[in-house]
C-alpha cells in the first residue's frame, strides 16, 4: 500500500515532516480534556483539510478507520462510570444502570480522539514509505539498532506471513470438516497442532535469519548501520512544521481557555 | 453479562488505541518502557553482536506471522498466540523484549492496531511483562547451565503456566491503565481478567506445544541463546514484574473508586463484582487522602514509581557489569 505513494501529490513532501506532524497531532489530541468540542472539531477540520488538499481520499481514510470501532465500544462504559446528572436509565438483567451527562461527554470525547488519531496515522502511512518513516524516527534519536531491526522486520514481514498462510492452507486441505464446526478433535488437540505449526514456522524463520546473516556478511556487513545522509529540510518543510506546530499549540490553548 | 460482550471485543487484542489513556498515564508508562527497551537493546546486542539485527528482525516478522496461525475454538471464533513467552523462552528475555517491541510498534504504525501515544503502555503490557515472565520465570526452570531439561511433561507444564500467566499479567496491566484513565474498575477488571483467563489457556497450550515440539526436534535452538544475566539482575527483573502486577491491582484497593461502584452497591450487585480474586490488598488506601478517586490514582502512581525505581535499580546493576564486547 505504501509503494503506491510515489504517484501521490504528497510524495514530494519530506517524510520526516509528515511523520513529525502526524505524531505531534496525535500527542496534541491526547492532551485535550473531556468535552473540548471546539478544539476537537477544529482538529478534525484541520486533518480533513490536509487530506482533501493532498487528495488522499477522505472516504478511503474513513473506511479504513473503521478498524478502531470495536475498542471504541469500551468507551461506552465511561458513560455509566462518571458521577453526574442522570440522563437516562435502563435495566439489564435486573440491574439498573444510569448514564450520566458527564459520563456521556467523557465517552464521546474518547471516541472522537481515538477516531481522529487513527485517521492521522492512516493519512501518514497512506502517503509515506516505511523507510521514510524509519528515517524520521531515527532523526528523533531512537536507538539505531531498533531502527535496523524494525526495517528488517518490515522487509520479511510479508514473506513470513505468506509462509504462515501456506501452512494454514495446507492444514485446511488436510482437515475435512462439517460446515459450521471446527475441524479436528477437541480444543486441546487443535491447540497442540497449532503449537507445532508455530514451532515449525519458528525453525524456518530462524534458519532463514541465518541465511540472511550469511548473505549480509558476504556483502561486507560488520554490524554497523549503513544509512544514507538525509538532505537538509527545505524552507517549505520548515513552513509546514511551523504551521503544524501553531495548529497543535492553538488546539491546546482553545481547549483549556 | 452484557458488558462482557463489549469488553470481549476489545480484550481479544489487548491493544489500547489512542484517546483512551489520559495523557499523563500514557506518558508515565512510556518511562519504564523506554528504560527497559533501552537496556534490552543493549543487552541483546552485546550477547548477539552483529547477528542481532538479522536474527531479531526476522524473529519479529516471525511473531507477526505466528499470530496469524489461529486455533478454531467454536462457532467461528478463534484464538491465536500473543508470543511474548515463546519469544523469551527461545531467544532469552532481552532479545524477546526487543522482538516484541518491534512487533507492537509495527502493528501500531502499519495496521493501527494499538495507538501511538498508548504504545508505551502497550509495549510494556504485551512485550516487557510477557517476555520477563518467559525469560526470567519460566526459562530458568527449563534450562539449567545451558542444558535443557529432558522431562517433556515438565517443559509443557512450565511453558503452559507461563503462557497463561503472561496473558493475565498483560490483561491486568491493561485494565489498570484503563482504570487510571477513569474507566470503571468494577467493569474493566472482572471483565478483562475473566475473558483473559480463558484466552490465556489458548496461549498456554500453543506455547507448550511449540516449545515441546522444539525440544524434540531442535533442542539446540533452545540452548543456543546465552543464559540470562547474573542472579541480581534476575531478582531485580522479577521484582519489576511483581511491582507491575501490584500496580495493576492497586486501583482496586480503594473501596469506592468511582460512581459505578456506588451504583453497584445501590443496585445490590457489588458483592458479585468483588468476588473476583483481586482482594489481595483489601485495606490498601492512602490514609491521609481517604477513600477518594484521587487516592486511587495516587495509589496507582505510587505503584508506578516503585516500578520505575526497580527498573532504575536494574539499569544501575547492569551498568556496573564490565562491557562484554571485545
Amino acid at each position: 500500500m505504501a509503494d503506491t505513494a510515489t504517484a501521490e501529490p504528497t510524495a514530494a513532501d519530506d517524510g520526516r515532516v509528515k511523520t513529525w506532524l502526524a505524531l505531534g497531532f496525535i500527542f496534541t489530541l491526547a492532551w485535550l480534556p473531556a468535552g473540548a468540542w471546539d478544539a476537537l472539531i477544529m482538529a478534525a477540520l484541520a486533518l480533513w483539510f490536509v487530506i482533501g488538499w493532498k487528495r488522499i481520499g477522505l472516504w478511503m481514510i474513513w473506511r479504513r478507520s473503521l478498524i478502531a470501532w470495536p475498542f471504541a465500544l469500551a468507551a461506552l462504559t465511561l458513560a455509566i462510570a462518571r458521577p453526574g446528572a442522570p440522563v437516562f436509565q435502563f435495566t439489564i438483567g435486573g440491574q439498573a444502570i444510569t448514564a450520566t451527562d458527564a459520563g456521556m461527554v467523557a465517552a464521546a470525547t474518547v471516541m472522537a480522539k481515538s477516531w481522529l488519531s487513527v485517521q492521522a496515522m492512516l493519512t501518514l502511512i497512506a502517503t509515506t514509505h516505511f523507510s521514510e518513516l524509519l528515517t524520521a524516527l531515527a532523526a528523533l534519536r531512537l536507538p539505531p539498532v531498533l531502527i535496523l531491526i524494525l526495517g528488517m522486520a518490515y522487509r520479511y514481514l510479508f514473506i513470513l506471513q505468506e509462509e504462515a498462510l501456506r501452512m494454514l492452507r495446507a492444514r485446511d486441505s488436510r482437515s475435512a470438516s462439517i460446515p459450521g464446526q471446527p475441524a479436528g478433535r477437541n480444543l486441546f488437540w487443535r491447540a497442540t497442532i497449532t503449537g507445532r505449526m508455530v514451532g515449525t514456522l519458528f525453525i524456518r524463520a530462524y534458519e532463514r535469519s541465518e541465511r540472511i546473516y550469511a548473505a549480509m556478511l558476504a556483502r561486507g556487513y560488520d554490524g554497523r548501520p549503513v544509512t544514507a545522509t538525509q538532505p537538509p529540510l527545505r524552507p517549505t518543510d520548515y513552513f509546514a512544521l511551523i504551521g503544524g506546530g501553531i495548529v497543535c499549540v492553538s488546539l491546546i490553548v482553545i481547549a483549556y481557555i | 453479562m452484557w458488558w462482557q460482550w463489549i469488553v470481549e471485543r476489545i480484550a481479544l487484542g489487548l491493544h489500547i488505541p489512542d484517546g483512551f489513556l489520559h495523557a499523563p498515564v500514557a506518558l508515565l508508562w512510556w518511562l519504564p518502557t523506554v528504560i527497559a527497551v533501552g537496556i534490552a537493546a543493549r543487552a541483546a546486542r552485546q550477547s548477539l553482536d552483529e547477528r542481532a539485527v538479522p536474527l531479531m528482525g526476522v524473529m519479529a516478522a516471525f511473531i507477526f506471522a505466528a499470530q496469524m496461525i489461529n486455533v478454531p475454538i467454536a462457532g467461528g471464533t478463534s484464538g491465536h498466540l500473543l508470543g511474548g513467552v515463546f519469544a523469551a523462552l527461545v531467544l532469552g528475555p532481552w532479545a524477546g523484549m526487543v522482538v516484541m517491541t518491534s512487533v507492537i510498534a509495527l502493528q501500531a504504525i502499519l495496521f493501527q492496531d494499538g495507538g501511538i501515544v498508548a504504545m508505551g503502555a502497550n509495549i510494556f503490557n504485551m512485550g516487557i511483562a510477557t517476555a520477563a515472565i518467559g525469560g526470567w520465570l519460566a526459562r530458568p526452570l527449563l534450562i539449567r547451565n545451558g542444558v535443557l531439561t529432558a522431562n517433556r511433561l515438565w517443559i509443557a507444564i512450565v511453558a503452559a503456566g507461563a503462557g497463561w500467566l503472561s496473558v493475565m499479567a498483560a490483561a491486568a496491566l491493561t485494565s489498570a491503565q484503563l482504570v487510571l484513565s477513569d474507566l470503571p474498575a468494577a467493569i474493566v477488571f472482572p471483565a478483562m481478567l475473566s475473558v483473559h483467563a480463558i484466552i490465556g489457556i489458548g496461549e498456554g497450550l500453543i506455547t507448550a506445544a511449540a516449545v515441546v515440539f522444539l525440544a524434540s526436534t531442535r533442542p539446540d535452538l533452545l540452548q543456543a541463546t546465552p543464559p540470562s544475566g547474573p542472579v541480581m539482575t534476575r531478582i531485580a527483573a522479577i521484582g519489576v514484574v511483581i511491582a507491575a502486577v501490584i500496580t495493576a491491582f492497586a486501583p482496586l484497593a480503594s473501596p469506592d473508586p468511582d460512581g459505578l461502584e456506588r451504583v453497584a452497591e445501590d443496585a445490590g450487585f457489588i458483592t458479585r463484582a468483588t468476588d473476583a480474586p483481586y482482594q489481595l490488598l483489601p485495606d490498601y488506601t492512602i490514609p491521609w487522602l481517604g477513600e477518594t478517586p484521587l487516592s486511587t490514582i495516587i495509589a496507582g502512581l505510587v505503584g508506578v514509581a516503585v516500578l520505575i525505581g526497580l527498573i532504575w535499580g536494574m539499569s544501575r546493576l547492569l551498568r556496573t557489569q564490565p562491557p562484554a564486547r571485545s
